[in-house]
């Protein structure tokens, strides 16, 4: 077996897969599928400062080959977090990270705060990229200085590992990134979905409650590996790569387009033991190529 | 309860009648446990338009041959190539998934179970448990004309059958509320039902005129099935919940229905 271990900003993982956001519920509800301290680090739902409802029914469009959603980051605020679902999940033998989302600066940082005196936390995953929200997050992702000015706040109240996630809904991910690298983030992750829209002929109606939604899964893998490409030849900092990635193959084409490690979302929903098997793919991958460690191949497009 | 992930192999596909195929599945070996109005999520292959699993609710178990069954309406390009699969097709299935109905407490409780269309498919299991337990149940099926009404002779095994057709082509003619049963002073302790929207609304409110406690199995749009991407919500009075995963059983008064 290689070396499957990765740095990302400080944080070990042992593997280069993770769960992304909002697609493997709190790892929980998946452990009866997989040995969730086989996966590299879950990264739970987005947490809010405030308890959310999320927007109304319906929340959910299927597409060729991919989803939208506007679920609009239901979750039950950093309070019940901690209280509640932190205790379920701090002694399950992995990195568990918190997706952090908000509306204003104030509120990512004080969220980034409370995240920050749980223990057995080692990072978090700033979400300033989610499409279903007004004033929430992309907001900030879609300019540099937003993205700077957020990330900033955070970078005071927060001194672990603090992942930036972006959105494609812009036209120079590469140019954000650099602003979030300089405002002090340990990585990026991207990306985030693409914000489409699906429409019921027979009403004449938009399908999702709020016309728009994020586009998710395999439609979205090209765009993504380009984002992916672009971004690691633009910052110094690691790159955690997502979007579409649906089998090992998929998460080994991140790696070598500059992705340090990859997230796992939409993939879940078809196949809940899909993480494991990425991992297992990728280290068959390594042996193939006699590799002895995933590193080798971090990057290593050839020109 | 815990969910697996499984290969089955397709036993028989019996076409009850046009855009109807019951998939009886079985992997030689027992299953696992299910309860009445649970349901799984069905892989779909070689369907260009279907990327999510489809959620299909159990049917029946058959304890004796290690099967399930699942009721399909073929409504689109997925649920079309499910009902196409033949004998010896291996399905990849996640199961068993959500709450189900609350069972009866003892045996002598008398329980209705109102279903319209393809919504009929869980309550057949639903009576097999209940007679397993000694119970009697009251079966009020409904649709548009008899073709629609499926599987009578297995629900007759089970308990009492009263029909409704909108076109009187068998049983009463009429909506399953407009059923003589519900001015016969015939007491039940409880209703599940199962169905299109509007006519579980309307067993609802025929449940909450008669102080009947009613319980109704949702389908809303979903895609994970575990609770975890929190797509298919419904509004209830706890606010937004899964029915993949708080459902897709709900006591009516939960729900934020106009009853």
């Amino acid at each position: 077996m290689a070396d499957l271990s990765v740095n990302i900003g400080g944080l070990k993982l042992k593997n280069p897969v993770m769960t992304a956001s909002g697609t493997f519920g709190y790892g929980l509800e998946f452990s009866d599928f997989v040995n969730l301290e086989d996966i590299g680090g879950i990264i739970v739902k987005g947490t809010t400062l405030k308890p959310r409802e999320g927007n109304p029914y319906p929340r959910m469009a299927e597409t060729a080959q991919g989803m939208l959603n506007c679920v609009g980051l239901q979750n039950k605020g950093v309070d019940y977090f901690c209280e509640h679902i932190y205790p379920q999940i701090k002694d399950i033998g992995t990195n568990m990270i918190v997706n952090v989302s908000g509306s204003c600066c104030e509120d990512y940082a004080e969220c980034a705060a409370r995240i920050g005196e749980l223990e057995r936390i080692p990072a978090i995953e700033l979400n300033i990229s989610c499409p279903n929200v007004k004033q929430g997050g992309m907001a900030f992702g879609v300019t540099a200085e937003g993205a700077a000015s957020v990330v900033k706040a955070v970078r005071e109240a927060y001194k672990k590992t603090l992942i930036v996630k972006l959105s494609p809904n812009v036209t120079d991910i590469a140019g954000i990134a650099r602003s979030v690298e300089d405002a002090g983030a340990d990585a990026v992750s991207l990306i985030n979905t693409l914000m489409g829209m699906a429409i019921d002929i027979e009403k004449r109606r938009p399908v999702l409650s709020i016309a728009t939604g994020g586009l998710s899964g395999p439609a979205v893998k090209p765009v993504a590996l380009r984002m992916v490409w672009q971004v690691a030849k633009a910052v110094k900092i690691p790159v955690v790569g997502l979007g579409g990635i649906m089998n090992a193959r998929d998460a080994v084409e991140f790696l070598l387009a500059g992705a340090t490690a990859v997230e796992i979302g939409t993939a879940n929903f078809i196949d809940p033991a899909v993480t494991v098997k990425v991992a297992r793919g990728i280290d068959e991958y390594l042996e193939r190529h006699g590799c002895s460690s995933v590193r080798e191949i971090i990057g290593a497009l050839e020109a | 309860m815990r969910k697996y992930i499984l290969d089955l192999t397709v036993a028989a596909n019996e076409h009850l009648r046009e855009g109807y195929a019951l998939l009886k599945l079985t992997q030689g070996r027992p299953l696992p446990s299910m309860l009445p109005g649970q349901f799984a999520e069905l892989k779909v292959e070689g369907s260009e338009t279907t990327f999510l699993r489809r959620p299909i609710s159990i049917n029946y178990v058959d304890e004796e041959k290690n099967e399930v069954w699942f009721l399909i309406h073929e409504v689109g390009d997925g649920t079309r190539k499910l009902g196409a699969m033949a004998p010896g097709d291996t399905l990849s299935v996640v199961m068993p998934l959500g709450n189900g109905f609350t069972m009866p407490a003892s045996s002598d409780e008398k329980v209705l179970l109102v279903g319209g269309g393809v919504g009929t498919a869980p309550l057949l299991y639903m009576g097999k448990k209940m007679a397993d337990m000694g119970c009697r149940p009251s079966f009020l099926l409904g649709g548009r004309s008899a073709g629609d009404l499926m599987q009578l002779d297995m629900f007759a095994e089970l308990g009492d059958v009263y029909l409704t057709t909108e076109d009187g082509s068998a049983g009463e003619q009429g909506f399953v509320t407009q059923h003589s049963l519900w001015g016969e002073g015939q007491r039940f302790d409880r209703i599940a039902t199962c169905g299109p929207k509007p006519m579980m609304v309307a067993v609802a409110r025929c449940a909450q005129e008669r102080g009947i406690d009613c319980e109704a199995s949702l389908e809303n749009m979903m895609a994970c099935g575990l609770g975890a991407c929190l797509c298919c919500v419904e509004n209830t009075v706890e606010g937004n919940l899964c029915v993949c995963k708080e459902g897709p059983v709900f006591n009516t008064k939960k729900l934020l229905w106009q009853i």
